[in-house]
């Protein structure tokens, strides 16, 4: 499967992956509801960190609901119907990929769709093999 | 549903029905409970008030006051108007905060005579409460066996007697068939808890419940225990055969906090410390609680030999790694309730028993916790994995205290081997230290009543009165061994060496049980507490801090076994205080009140106090009854004094005795006088701190300042004002 990797000299921090990635998963245009992460580094300013999901699938086993699972393409999603909203994954997540919006009861998390990369007018996220 | 289990579900007889209109949670609170009687098969829904919350706050404290208003001061546990309640709490439910899913079980104790509390897991707290209800209140009896069963989604609560071909007496077999019979399917499973004990409850004064859930990654229904008192026993007693919540539609708002932000923070900060550090630290999520075992020896605190002694070389023959080596299943999110990331309970999967009524099947066991392996096991000298994990699978299935029947064992297996009973009592076994066969076979008895399983089945304190009255044993000798303390078996901690834990433990409202302190690192390892203000200072903080889980539906665990990385940099830090700063925000978030951390502890002392006068109310509750027994104190005999000498002797030294040419027995004395009279000004300087009197009453300025000075409480404390 393809996953999204990161190029972050590339990024400029206009922050149009987070728009088109909430907008893909919630329907609304929110950097907060967002799978993907642009962050401003403290230490150099106009410099970015880029923070996605890289599918390892670490999470899985720490959800007792079994509402995290690989789906048949490899990448890992939640079932939002099982899902109760504790966060674990979110706090046992490696590269702390996953966020949470309080409106929202899973976690938000990267689906690999791709709709990030569409949206980058830098070439700062792309699709690749894991 | 298998047609077996429904033909079953279709034999149950409706006796009474209640229809209602769920009320929705709202910051924690649906403000209402249900309460059920037994004996008339009636219900009602009472209005949970302001005030109610605002001094009692629910779980415990509610358990308390419905109790208080339930019984009289003459009424015994297995009068009809005992009540059992559960209440989870303003907190329990939140699936964001790890050990948030707790019940609190409130009842008058078969050991005790006054209000026994367990804090206990499982799911039924949480549905209870998103079924409408912030607390179940169940009094009378029925006549045959019944189950009360409330749907949370359709709004139903129905009184149903159990068939008489319904041959499910014990808890692993009550917590499936009722969990299959409830659910729609597989999926449906985790919304279905059970309360259940089984014939040990029935049969002996140490019965416990078991709250379950269903984990669905084993694909196998868990169960959590209200260990202490006796619960079981009252429960058997009222003829409840199970308690079940069926509850669809959990997630992360349904608590309904004012605040979920504030949860969100917490919880995540908490998640991440656990998985940066717990394996640094406790290793939770790998061994629970066992890994204390090997701490403990180390300290020499590990009951050994009925507390005799504090370590022995076979000890690592229980310790964590064997279990998780050769039992733990590893990897599993073993949380009692969902969002625990801490994860302690631990099971060991496809456990083929060797004895009993079950022998040959394979089971899950929910096994084994330290208090567990030290009580069943190295207390009574045996030190063998196996046994620990067959003797905890059936003290569950039966409804049996680990904790009390570990005690029980010890203390009669030092009785045999002092001569003090012999095979004629014990119906032939051979009750020696060590010797597994014959404890699990008193294990078996308990359950049907019989044989020595009867006698043992009173607990500690009934059994050594029957020994004194029947057989003639010394009854000096045998208090100063017996465990117990109000009439509750000891936790398994040897307090012998630490004088603030002593306190801990006898100073405590429902009997001698670690969860109101643990005192004995800071105080005998550490030494942070070196006066008798200072001990008193912890004997009044702790024991609050503690009871404050217990009222709001949490877990003491996540509070401090595990510790941020820069905890020992803070001030205070056995407080744990950015823990502290987490329960305050939780608090707030789910309530949307403003509390300090210091109103945490009023908020405690409230319910503490009022619980201590609830003793007095029953006719205990003043300093006679804190007396602990010798042996949690110091060395009781000969070769206790001697397994020690060295730390004896030096402690005799440094306080000015002269022990040249003294025989063993000639120290032990003077120890005992020393210690004992170190113990009563320990009691002073804690009555003091406590706002009690000398004889351990609350005084009427304290009542007042707490603004629990009801009419009743004041006319009762008045008496004891002197």
């Amino acid at each position: 499967m393809k996953i999204v990797k990161t190029k972050p000299e590339l990024c400029t921090g206009c922050g149009a992956c987070m728009l088109a990635c909430s907008k893909t998963l919630h329907k609304v245009e929110d950097a907060k509801k967002s799978a993907i992460r642009v962050i401003e580094k403290k230490e150099e300013p106009g410099k970015f960190d880029i923070i996605v999901c890289n599918h390892c699938g670490e999470c899985v086993p720490v959800c007792n609901t079994e509402a995290l699972y690989f789906a048949p393409n490899g990448a890992v999603r939640i079932d939002p119907k099982k899902c109760v909203g504790c966060y674990m994954c979110v706090g046992f997540c490696p590269n702390m990929a996953m966020t949470v919006h309080p409106e929202i009861n899973e976690p938000i998390k990267c689906i690999a769709c791709g709709a990030c990369v569409k949206a980058c007018p830098t070439g700062a996220i792309y699709m690749e093999e894991k | 549903m298998t047609a077996n289990v429904k033909e079953l579900r279709n034999a149950h007889k409706l006796l009474a029905k209640l229809e209602y209109q769920p009320f929705k949670v709202d910051k924690g609170y649906t403000n209402h409970s249900l309460y059920v009687n037994l004996t008339d098969k009636t219900f009602e829904i009472k209005p949970v008030t302001e005030q109610m919350k605002e001094i009692f706050i629910g779980g415990r404290g509610f358990g308390l006051w419905y109790l208080w208003n339930a019984v009289k001061s003459t009424t015994k546990w297995n009068d009809p108007e005992n009540e059992i309640i559960i209440s989870s709490g303003p907190i329990g439910g939140i699936t964001q905060y790890p050990g948030a899913g707790k019940s609190a079980v409130v009842t008058l104790s078969p050991l005790t005579g006054c209000p026994i509390d367990c804090n206990v897991g499982g799911y039924f707290g949480p549905l209870l409460k998103f079924s409408g209800f912030d607390a179940l209140e169940i009094q009378g009896k029925a006549e045959k066996d019944v189950i009360i069963f409330i749907d949370g989604n359709k709004g139903l609560v129905t009184i149903e007697e159990v068939p008489d071909n319904f041959e499910y007496y014990d808890t692993h077999q009550l917590a499936e068939v009722y969990t299959e019979m409830f659910a729609d399917d597989e999926f449906d499973k985790r919304n279905v808890s059970v309360v259940s004990s089984g014939r040990g409850a029935e049969n002996t004064l140490i019965g416990m419940l078991n709250f379950s859930f269903y984990d669905v990654k084993r694909k196998a229904v868990r169960v959590k225990q209200a260990g202490r008192g006796g619960t079981g026993t009252v429960f058997r007693d009222k003829k409840i055969r199970a308690l079940i919540v069926k509850y669809k539609g959990v997630t992360g708002d349904s608590n309904a906090p004012a605040d979920k932000q504030k949860l969100i923070n917490a919880g995540l900060r908490l998640h991440r410390e656990i998985y940066e550090l717990d394996k640094l630290q406790n290793r939770m999520r790998e061994v629970g609680t066992a890994h204390l075992v090997e701490v403990m020896n180390d300290y020499d605190l590990l009951p050994v030999m009925n507390c005799q002694y504090g370590s022995h070389p076979d000890a690592v023959k229980l310790s964590s790694d064997v279990f998780k080596e050769k039992f733990f299943t590893q990897g599993m999110p073993d949380g009692c309730w969902y969002g625990c990331s801490m994860a302690c309970a631990k099971a060991v999967d496809n456990f083929e028993l060797k004895t009993g009524p079950y022998k040959g099947q394979k089971v899950v066991v929910d096994a084994a916790e330290y208090e567990t392996i030290a009580g069943v096991g190295s207390d009574c000298g045996i030190f063998d994995p196996e046994y620990v994990v067959e003797a905890n699978f059936y003290c569950d299935t039966y409804g049996i205290d680990t904790i009390s029947f570990g005690n029980i064992i010890a203390f009669a297996m030092e009785c045999y081997e002092r001569g003090i009973i012999d095979k004629e009592v014990t119906g032939g076994l051979e009750l020696k230290f060590g010797n597994k066969e014959a404890a699990l076979e008193v294990l078996h008895q308990m359950a049907r009543g019989e044989g020595f399983g009867k006698i043992a089945g009173m607990g500690v304190k009934r059994m050594r009165e029957y020994f004194v009255e029947k057989l003639g044993a010394d009854p000096k000798f045998l208090r100063d061994i017996s465990l117990e303390c109000k009439g509750l078996e000891y936790s398994h901690y040897v307090s012998k060496e630490s004088l603030a834990q002593q306190g801990g433990y006898a100073l405590t409202n429902k009997g001698p049980q670690h969860d109101e302190a643990w005192l004995i690192f800071m105080d005998m390892v550490n030494k942070q507490i070196p006066t008798f203000e200072d001990k008193a200072e912890a004997l009044h903080y702790f024991p609050l801090f503690r009871t404050w889980f217990s009222l709001n539906g949490l877990c003491k665990l996540p509070w401090n076994d595990i510790e941020p990385a820069d905890n020992a940099y803070q001030p205070e830090p056995n407080k744990v205080p950015e823990h502290v700063r987490n329960y305050v925000e939780i608090f707030n978030g789910v309530t949307g009140k403003n509390i300090t951390k210091e109103d945490i502890i009023k908020q405690s002392e409230r319910v503490y106090n009022f619980q201590r006068i609830f003793n007095l109310k029953m006719g205990y509750g003043t300093r006679e009854y804190d007396m602990p027994p010798y042996r949690s104190m110091g060395p009781v005999t000969i070769e206790e004094y001697e397994s020690r000498k060295e730390r004896y002797d030096k402690q005799l030294k440094d306080l000015g005795y002269d022990i040249e040419g003294k025989t063993t027995e000639e120290k032990l004395k003077m120890l005992r006088e020393y210690r004992e009279n170190q113990y009563q000004q320990l009691v002073d300087a804690v009555y003091k701190r406590r706002g009690w009197t000398k004889n351990g009453v609350p005084t009427i300025e304290k009542v007042k300042e707490l603004g629990i000075d009801f009419p009743e409480v004041i006319e009762l404390i008045s008496k004891y004002q002197d």
